[in-house]
């Protein structure tokens, strides 16, 4: 045989120790995520708007009732860091496949992005400094 | 590569063909993707309320009196539509979720997955009617009942 100088034709175009993972992860992660927040997102819903008068019983005393047990501050903590990155991930997929121009793929993502650390910043803090003998006004 | 179009391998019985036939050339899909296509709105909408929502309750934290009037707008009968319409958007979210994970994981997922979508429209319907009845039960008292 003529000795070719043809380079695996199959050879993955990047070398393998610079791909990544991540996609993989990230699907793994909206399964398990997903199904810790039926849970936590389902039993919200039922207690917060069906069970027992739903939602007109809400106000700042029923807030501060739950959140004087360490197991609903536990409950919310990690249904909002796992409702956020979960719909972040979804997010994040949705401007992938609509977004036309490079542009606004990256400018969507960055307000994506700072909308999430906003709110999961603003909401740790209020479960972790939440103070229940704040006067009325 | 999507996250969640992995329904398709188990679409059979498609009337795909007949759709052009019969009226123009709109695709009008398969039940697998139209699930497909109301789990990313629900989803969309669910985020963006959820936004809004870790905002408002942030407000323990400024003054009982200012949480307090604003969630009085829960309250109100057009915002108490809107909460049925949430629940009924993360009910359908939640059970599609499961739809997915098992099309994913289980061997006879993809062969069942059209069942299994009759299946949550099944459940659905029948979390929403008592849901949407107690959600519901006080606002429609208090505008038709005279207080």
């Amino acid at each position: 045989m003529a000795d070719l100088a043809l380079a695996n034709p199959r050879a993955p175009k990047r070398p393998a120790a610079r791909r990544s993972n991540f996609e993989l992860y990230s699907w793994l992660f909206m399964r398990i995520s997903g199904l810790a927040l039926i849970i936590l997102v389902l039993g919200h819903l039922l207690i917060m708007n069906i069970l027992d008068g739903g939602v007109h019983r809400i106000n700042w005393g029923f807030v501060a009732g739950r959140w004087a047990s360490p197991f609903w501050q536990f409950w919310d903590l990690s249904m909002l860091w796992l409702a956020e990155i979960h719909g972040g991930n979804g997010l994040r997929t949705i401007i992938d496949d609509y977004a036309r121009k490079d542009s606004t793929r990256f400018w969507l993502k960055i307000l994506l992005y700072v909308s999430m650390a906003l709110i999961l910043a603003v909401g740790t803090m209020v479960i972790f400094t939440f103070d229940p003998n704040m006067p009325a006004n | 590569m999507s996250t969640t179009a992995s329904t398709a391998p188990g679409a059979e019985a498609s009337d795909r063909a007949g759709a052009s036939r019969r009226q123009g050339t709109f695709y009008r899909g398969d039940p697998g993707m139209w699930s497909w296509v109301l789990h990313r709105i629900t989803g969309v909408l669910t985020f963006f309320f959820l936004f809004v929502h870790v905002l408002d309750t942030a407000l323990v934290r400024v003054s009982p009196n200012t949480y307090d009037q604003v969630i009085e707008t829960y309250k109100t009968p057009i915002v108490n539509l809107l909460e049925v319409g949430l629940v009924g958007a993360v009910l359908f979210h939640a059970l599609n979720g499961i739809r997915v994970m098992l099309v994913d994981f289980w061997s006879k997922g993809p062969k069942v997955q059209k069942a299994m979508l009759w299946v949550i429209g099944v459940v659905w319907v029948a979390v929403m009617v008592p849901g949407a009845f107690f959600m519901m039960k006080r606002t429609v008292e208090t505008l038709f009942g005279g207080n």
